[in-house]
């Protein structure tokens, strides 16, 4: 049961992704990025992290998703469908990303994935809490001052000069 | 006796045991599945047409006028002519909408709308899914509506809508902060995201524990739905209908019907997080009565609701903008400081509570002081009366 909904959820999210690069229409590219977030959240929901498939809905798909919208919306004529599709540096990107995707498929293939023995405890989100401000405060303190960078140097660029 | 007295959780109980004296047992956890996927996403058409009328009659009455009155005694099947009307509309699709995206947005709209139903506890026992991440699903799902509005906006290809999307977008951006501000007040005075657990915890409503962070809810919540005084993405006069101008027949239907399902799912929320749901006299011995609880308190916020939209003028966006960051933020941040220091503090629970009314007392009168200076200083500025 469980690896028919994991193919389903697999063909969603890559058939999505797939759209996302080749959709003429740039907007529908970010629509179809939404369905393979939704994919994504699926796949959590069916490895039992919850807070994840949540947290996945609400970030990326209430936030990032969003974000990308409102900048394609206030970016003139990238929505023009008559807009060649590939510049001269097609080459060089697809290299890098074709480098991307071996070096990606050698970590993931050569790491032994820990896998934890048992169920999944009932209090899970309460456990993350507590290690977010206890074994792993240093990385959260470093995530969240890194955002509150780029926060205030949106704010300084986007700020009218005096 | 006993069954009546939790007779909906028994009748749940019957019906399974039912089905499985002749399906497997896979087959009966579909079939309950979907009895109750239907059931939740019937609650946003139920929601339509009851409060349509009710919305008519209570602004009506705050007009001084008389409402609906023709159809049924006091115009009660109002609402069914009206849904008539719009099925029988003819399904008008402007030429250069990008059809695709026209023709979805309507229906995610709804899902957002239907899928907050998934978690709202009706009673003890009586929920969809009791997530352990209850209260992030629903903020999660909110988010949803905002992605189908800017479709809608969008495709439309039409300026008043596109104009609309951006003006609610912009709305609901800012006012999910005080929102979940607000939510997260509640979840760390009870220390769980579980919607079943938050009730059960709830001895005291929150409203008295927390009345600033309801309010702000309150606030956010009119802000989320639309509604007035924050209907800036329908104003009429300025930009039509907004972002779904162009929207005819039963797919109007869906917008229509996602609004008043997200009317009555905010003051569901609003129930269970800070009136004690289904919480009242005689509801732990008698389970049933439960529900009728729930929905008496809902139907109340919904009252509040309409009153402050037959009440108030409509606000500048720039207002608007001004109350969610200005005010409503600061006042979500220091109450959810005041909650995490309240909760530490070595005291029985009942004096932390009492503290923390104290405390969002302090943080409504501060911010009604600063809020009347700062408009006295504008009416000075501007030479206006009231200075």
């Amino acid at each position: 049961m469980q690896i028919v909904f994991f193919a389903l959820l697999t063909v969603i999210t890559l058939g999505a992704a797939l759209m996302v690069v080749t959709s003429r229409n740039l907007l529908h590219s970010a629509l179809w990025l939404i369905v393979s977030f939704f994919g994504i959240a699926g796949v959590f929901i069916l490895l039992q992290a919850e807070f994840l498939a949540v947290v996945q809905v609400l970030i990326y798909i209430g936030a990032i998703a969003m974000l990308i919208i409102f900048a394609i919306m206030l970016t003139r004529r990238i929505m023009d469908p008559q807009q060649p599709r590939f510049n001269s540096q097609w080459g060089l990107v697809g290299g890098f990303a074709a480098l991307l995707f071996v070096g990606l498929a050698a970590v993931v293939t050569r790491v032994a994935w820990p896998v934890a023995a048992g169920e999944v405890p009932a209090d899970a989100i309460a456990q993350l809490g507590v290690d977010f401000v206890g074994v792993y405060a240093v990385p959260f303190e470093v995530a969240s001052v890194l955002l509150v960078v780029a926060m205030i140097g949106a704010i300084i660029i986007a700020r009218e000069r005096e | 006796m006993d069954y009546i007295s939790n007779l909906f959780v028994n009748l749940g109980n019957s019906w399974t045991a039912l089905l499985s004296s002749f399906l497997p047992l896979w087959a009966v956890t579909l079939v309950n599945f979907l009895v109750v996927a239907v059931i939740l996403v019937m609650m946003p058409v139920v929601a339509t047409l009851t409060l349509t009328v009710m919305e008519r009659k209570v602004i009506a009455r705050i007009q001084n006028r008389i409402g609906p009155n023709r159809v049924g005694p006091w115009g009660i099947f109002q609402a069914i002519p009206d849904a008539v009307k719009l099925l029988t509309k003819e399904d008008i699709v402007p030429a250069n909408a990008d059809k695709p995206v026209f023709n979805i947005a309507p229906l995610l709209i709804f899902a957002g709308a239907a899928l907050l139903w998934a978690v709202i506890p009706f009673g003890r026992g009586m929920i969809g899914q009791d997530l352990n991440v209850g209260v992030l699903y629903l903020v999660a799902v909110g988010s949803i509506s905002t992605i189908a509005v800017i479709m809608a906006g969008w495709s439309s290809n039409n300026k008043f809508a596109l104009i609309g999307a951006f003006r609610i977008v912009a709305q609901l951006l800012s006012y999910e902060i005080p929102m979940v501000l607000a939510i997260a007040a509640v979840v760390l005075l009870v220390g769980t995201m579980k919607m079943s657990q938050i009730v059960e915890l709830q001895t005291v409503p929150f409203i008295l524990v927390l009345p600033a962070a309801f309010i702000a809810y309150i606030l956010a919540a009119a802000a989320e739905t639309g509604r007035a005084p924050f209907d800036l993405l329908e104003a009429d006069s300025e930009i039509v209908a907004g972002y779904f101008i162009e929207y005819s027949g039963l797919k109007f239907g869906w917008f229509y019907i996602a609004e008043y399902g997200n009317l009555l799912a905010v003051s569901a929320i609003a129930t269970t997080l800070f009136l004690g749901g289904w919480r009242g006299p005689f509801a732990g011995q008698i389970p049933a009565l439960g529900p009728f609880y729930f929905i008496a308190k809902t139907v109340l916020i919904v009252f509040l609701l309409m009153w402050i939209r037959g009440t108030w003028p409509r606000f500048r966006i720039d207002q608007m903008l001004a109350l969610a960051w200005k005010v409503l933020v600061p006042l979500g941040l220091f109450i959810l400081l005041w909650v995490a220091v309240i909760i530490k503090l070595p005291v029985p629970t009942l004096l932390q509570w009492v503290l923390g009314l104290g405390g969002n007392l302090v943080a409504i009168f501060v911010t009604l002081t600063i809020m009347g200076r700062s408009a006295k200083r504008y009416a000075a500025q501007h030479k206006l009366a009231g200075a």
